[in-house]
């Protein structure tokens, strides 16, 4: 009796073992491949070269320059709580702090409602965020006094998203501010946050 | 029993969703669209077939005693292929479906079924099961679906992970949006096995 159910587990755990070992640099390519491809749509050029990233507090900076060297933004991983789970989205931002796109790298919101997020907040949609400046308007639901539309019956998930931005901005002006002490970028930080304490 | 009979069982007589009652969980929680529900029934169906065949081929190895606890390793070993087959193969439907999948370990018809079915008939009996529960169970939870999907947001098969549009059949601006939530499930069910009941299993 023992002896089958340890057989049973041995024969199982080996072929898991094998399948793994098949399975996992195809499965590792595929995330790598999906984040490159990312984070080239979010910076809305394909000729760019992606620095390896830096990872900071669960956050992940990619510095993007395009093939001259020359800096064109940076692209962030960042991730909320939504409605059905966690929301991981990667953004990119110019070095203004402009959001020049975003991806929805990881989602479980309900479909038809909260799923919506990767096509409302795009350029030319509703809740079009791409342009804006979260240093400079208030990234957050109009329903809460921001700037941006939130998706028709799906507040929470709309919160979580701009809250994901918004987060993603903090962080990337906060590592900023360790390395220099620029002055507009400092006072840009203190506008966003006086507007968030309304 | 002949193996064509077997798989009808299956589809109408035992219909796992509308008759039997199994596997409720991933029933409610996964059909919110109609390509989501056949993505869950078809890799159910695989998980299925797989342990009832398995299960078959091995019924006189395990003593009574341990019959439970070998099933269920030996379903959860086939799941967690599948999980990875899909990741490494198929990464569309593996974001669309990528946390449905685990529960499929947890669903009673595959336990249900090897217990009532593949640890007392043959391999290639077993194997007609498998797919007669199998497609039972992908055609209610598409029909489910569908149904939820057309009543919440007014389009059909729309999928943004395979790139679908879907079949508008009213104004996207006229979904009830309840019928895409959790007590719309309740509701579109509670109406199929009704229906299914009366025209389905009458006519039987």
């Amino acid at each position: 009796m023992l002896l089958v159910l340890t057989a049973v587990a041995l024969v199982a755990g080996g072929v898991l073992a094998g399948v793994n070992e098949v399975t996992a640099p195809r499965i590792k390519k595929i995330n790598a491949d999906n984040l490159s491809k990312g984070i080239r749509t979010v910076m809305g050029s394909g000729n760019v070269q992606v620095a390896s990233p830096e990872v900071k507090d669960g956050y992940e900076f990619y510095a993007v320059s395009d093939t001259d060297g020359q800096s064109v933004g940076t692209a962030v991983t960042t991730a909320t709580q939504g409605f059905g789970g966690p929301l991981k989205v990667l953004v990119g931002f110019d070095s203004k702090g402009t959001i020049l796109g975003y991806t929805i790298l990881e989602s479980a919101e309900t479909p038809g409602l909260g799923a919506k997020a990767n096509t409302w907040f795009q350029k030319g949609q509703k809740g079009d965020v791409i342009g804006k400046n979260p240093g400079e308007c208030n990234l957050t639901v109009s329903k809460d006094g921001g700037c941006v539309d939130a998706i028709t019956a799906s507040t929470i998930t709309s919160r979580a998203f701009l809250n994901a931005v918004q987060q993603a901005y903090n962080e990337l002006y906060a590592r900023y501010d360790s390395q220099t002490s620029a002055t507009n970028v400092q006072s840009e930080k203190n506008d966003m946050k006086g507007g968030q304490d309304e | 029993m002949n193996n064509m009979r077997v798989l009808l069982n299956g589809i109408f007589k035992e219909n796992p969703t509308f008759v039997l009652l199994l596997g409720m969980c991933p029933t409610l929680g996964t059909t919110s669209s109609a390509v989501n529900g056949l993505a869950m029934g078809l890799a159910t169906m695989f998980v299925l077939v797989m342990s009832n065949l398995i299960i078959s081929c091995i019924k006189n190895l395990i003593p009574d005693m341990v019959r439970i606890p070998s099933y269920i390793v030996i379903i959860a070993s086939l799941v967690t292929v599948l999980q990875m087959l899909m990741q490494a193969y198929l990464p569309g439907i593996y974001t669309s479906l990528g946390l449905f999948i685990p529960l499929i370990v947890v669903n009673c018809i595959i336990l249900g079924r090897a217990e009532a079915f593949a640890a007392k008939n043959g391999p290639l009996a077993s194997i007609f099961d498998g797919i007669g529960i199998g497609t039972g169970f992908s055609m209610a939870l598409t029909l489910l679906g569908a149904v939820r999907e057309l009543l919440g947001t007014g389009v059909v098969f729309r999928s943004d992970d395979f790139g679908l549009a879907g079949i508008a059949l009213q104004g996207e601006s006229y979904g009830m949006l309840i019928f895409v939530l959790a007590p719309g499930a309740f509701l579109v069910l509670g109406y199929l096995i009704a229906l299914f009941n009366k025209f389905v299993i009458k006519q039987q």
